[in-house]
């Protein structure tokens, strides 16, 4: 493919990005067909995440066996927690040795874009295919005006909720401003029914939330020139809306870690919390009926908007990176193209019960988002969310913030009353300038 | 060959010569580490890249920032408050042991039990018994109608610290108890013996010969004691991985945030090496205090 080509592949890209909700089904077909060719006994060597939900890692598997079939290219699938990737991944980087494709997690590849081969082919073709790719996918996948990521999705994240107990606190459907959602939090604190939602340094589910809250009232870390702007007007305003919303919450919260809120939904003693789907799919498969009643009760809903006035959710996002030291560059972005094709990646979330959801506009059509209608509220997770270190750049500052709990720790703050609104606020702007310098 | 085998028949040489294997050894999986370590924290490496020498930038910008600091006190702490409750703990049990009590060598092996399961097993356990919903502390409390909600164990700062320390005791004292335990069982019998017919009581026997007698092996137990409470990781990561508002991050796991997940390996590195001149000081202090002949032979300092 000659370099015009690639150019024009990525004004597609753009034009179609731009206009957003054009009619994609018909693109499919006209895009041309792209391959890579594998090199002469070239083998793969891929370290994943583990499993959130079985059926993903499970289908992962079946996928790469098809392709080990179809091209004769070996592949070694390694799973590792997803918060040891990370340290992996960028020791790989860093010494130049190591898998040759890593499924990583947020704003991890753009710590060492240097270190990652160029997909931008690829990518420009899936785009042009399934796309057009959503915002957050071009924020997370490219950096310098390349493509050093191929985004594979967001982990969705909704409120999580006992349809029963909404329904007995008064509400027939769920709130979608914040304003409801503080109502219905008091009322269900008050039928003794609460809600929990993380204060801990739980990587995920503590930051998922409380970036939704700040940036839900306007709030935010960084401008658009990477400038701290946390200590402002907005913050202030997404801090009282939370210390009048950490009342109502069960007792705890401050110590939660990442599976605490899953636990406690499980068991009766939550009814409303922010989850991607593994509650559900863990109630749903499980061979306890209670388990199941509560699989039966429960019930997603997009995370309410603030007065901010457009959605403001934050997911765990997935990027698929091949390093520059692999030996076989074309097997990997083959492995890549292989896998985003419409016959894996969809089977792929169906298998993960629409754990992953889709970073391309095309894929909103896969049947998983409606044959259960309580998938439905994930299915515009990478569409709605806004990319981490928001309104700046990813790097190494953004993750910086994010690994160091700098606005969970300020939400726990102001909400528990352990310090005041502005001191919480100052404390964050302080630490966060310690990152963006 | 003459020449060859005088050189080697040189004590000095032959000396030097078994000494490499060790010597090697040591520098090159103690001291380049270590080294490197100490490197990196004067870098503004990161996660990806190699750093540039930045100077003492990090010590500067850790002495300002607040959870840093925080860090230090809890880690002061930790270790202060773990190391004696281990030490009287530790030495009342190893006395109880020593005596003529029935099964005990199946006793001394349960004693040993929290020192033998993997931390992260003990924690994960522990995590279970101070969890916000599923307490079985609370439970048992609320049931018996003691209490009417359950106990925010690790939600509440001071809880957190207070309850992190009770899991890691649990963990700590037994090495230090088996190792006192072995220490009593060097004291000859007949010390207590004759300090008995000239009418000592019992409280004068553990005063002027069991501590004196123990306290070389108490020198090196509770520096090793210190050391491993210093720079525990595991429990506090397990638990509460720092928080609730990182009012139980210790150093260890500080530098750990920072370094690996935050991707500031020189900052980590140097939160790390902040640690050494602590650990330093109780060494120097165990070696040159807790050892002193005079002490030893229940004198005074003059």
């Amino acid at each position: 493919m000659t370099r015009i080509t690639r150019r024009h592949f990525l004004q597609a890209s753009v034009v179609a990005g731009a206009v957003f909700g054009a009619p994609l089904l018909a693109r499919e077909a006209q895009a041309q067909e792209l391959s890579f060719k594998p090199e002469a006994g070239a083998r793969l060597r891929v370290l994943r995440w583990k499993r959130f939900v079985q059926g993903d890692e499970d289908q992962w598997l079946a996928n790469t066996k098809k392709f080990t079939e179809k091209t004769g290219v070996e592949v070694t699938v390694d799973a590792e927690n997803w918060e040891d990737v990370r340290p992996k991944a960028a020791v790989a980087a860093n010494i130049g040795n190591g898998p040759d494709i890593v499924l990583s997690t947020n704003d991890d590849s753009h710590q060492y874009p240097d270190k990652l081969l160029d997909l931008s082919e690829l990518c420009e073709y899936i785009g042009k295919k399934y796309g057009p790719w959503y915002p957050s996918a071009l924020a997370y996948g490219k950096s310098g005006g390349r493509w050093i990521a191929l985004p594979l999705g967001a982990g969705g994240n909704c409120m999580n909720y006992r349809e029963s107990h909404m329904k007995a606190a008064g509400f027939g459907k769920f709130p979608t401003d914040t304003e409801g959602f503080l109502k219905l939090c008091r009322a269900l604190k008050k039928n003794g029914t609460p809600a929990g939602f993380a204060l801990g340094n739980a990587t995920g589910d503590a930051n998922g939330w409380c970036h939704w809250l700040l940036w839900a009232f306007g709030g935010r870390m960084v401008d658009e020139q990477n400038k701290v702007a946390i200590n402002s007007t907005q913050t202030a305003r997404a801090l009282e809306y939370a210390r009048e919303l950490y009342p109502t919450f069960v007792s705890g919260t401050l110590s939660w870690l990442d599976p605490n809120n899953n636990k406690a939904f499980l068991s009766g003693d939550i009814s409303l919390t922010a989850n991607g789907v593994s509650i559900y799919f863990a109630a749903k498969t499980s061979s306890d009926p209670r388990m199941r009643a509560i699989a039966a009760d429960m019930n997603h809903a997009v995370l309410p908007v603030g007065p901010v006035g457009h959605p403001t959710m934050s997911a765990l996002f997935f990027t698929c990176v091949v390093f520059k030291y692999t030996k076989y560059p074309n097997a990997a972005r083959e492995y890549l193209r292989f896998m985003m094709e419409k016959e894996q990646y969809e089977a792929w979330q169906k298998a993960s019960l629409s754990f992953v959801t889709q970073p391309l506009a095309f894929y909103e059509r896969n049947p998983v988002w409606t044959e259960d209608p309580k998938h439905t509220p994930f299915r515009y997770t990478c569409k709605n969310m806004l990319p981490n270190g928001y309104a700046g750049t990813l790097g190494t500052a953004s993750a910086g913030c994010m690994a160091d709990f700098i606005v969970v720790n300020m939400v726990a703050e102001a909400a528990s009353g352990n310090m005041s609104v502005n001191e919480a606020m100052q404390k964050a702007e302080k630490r966060a300038k310690r990152y963006y310098r | 060959m003459i020449s060859a085998s005088r050189f080697f028949d040189n004590r000095n040489v032959l000396g030097a010569l078994f000494m490499l294997p060790a010597a090697a050894l040591l520098l090159l999986f103690l001291t380049y580490p270590l080294g490197l370590g100490v490197w990196l924290g004067f870098t503004d490496a990161k996660i990806g890249r190699g750093g540039e020498w930045i100077g003492i930038e990090n010590y500067e910008f850790l002495v300002t920032d607040s959870v840093f600091r925080l860090s230090v006190f809890n880690t002061f702490l930790y270790t202060l408050v773990e190391s004696v409750v281990k030490f009287v703990l530790g030495l009342w049990l190893a006395v109880l042991l020593n005596k003529h009590i029935p099964f005990k060598s199946f006793v001394r092996a349960v004693v040993l039990l929290p020192f033998i399961v993997p931390t992260v097993l003990s924690a994960i356990a522990f995590w279970w018994i101070y969890d916000a919903q599923f307490s079985i502390v609370s439970w048992v409390l609320v049931k018996m109608g003691v209490m009417d909600h359950y106990i925010n164990f690790l939600g509440e700062p001071n809880l957190a610290r207070m309850s992190a320390i009770i899991a890691n005791i649990w963990r700590g004292v037994p090495f230090v108890a088996i190792c006192l335990l072995a220490g009593l069982q060097t004291i000859p019998p007949s010390m207590y013996e004759a300090a008995s017919i000239d009418g000592a009581s019992p409280f004068q026997l553990f005063r002027y010969i069991t501590l004196p007698m123990l306290s070389p092996i108490i020198a090196v137990v509770m520096t090793f004691s210190v050391l491993f409470t210093f720079t525990d990781f595991q429990l506090i990561w397990v638990l509460t991985r720092g928080g609730p508002i990182n009012a139980t991050h210790l150093m260890a796991t500080l530098s750990f945030q920072r370094a690996i997940p935050g991707g500031a390996l020189g900052e980590g590195a140097a939160i790390a090496t902040a640690m050494i001149p602590f650990l330093l000081a109780a060494i120097l202090f165990s070696y040159f205090g807790l050892q002193r002949r005079r002490w030893q032979q229940g004198g005074k300092d003059k």
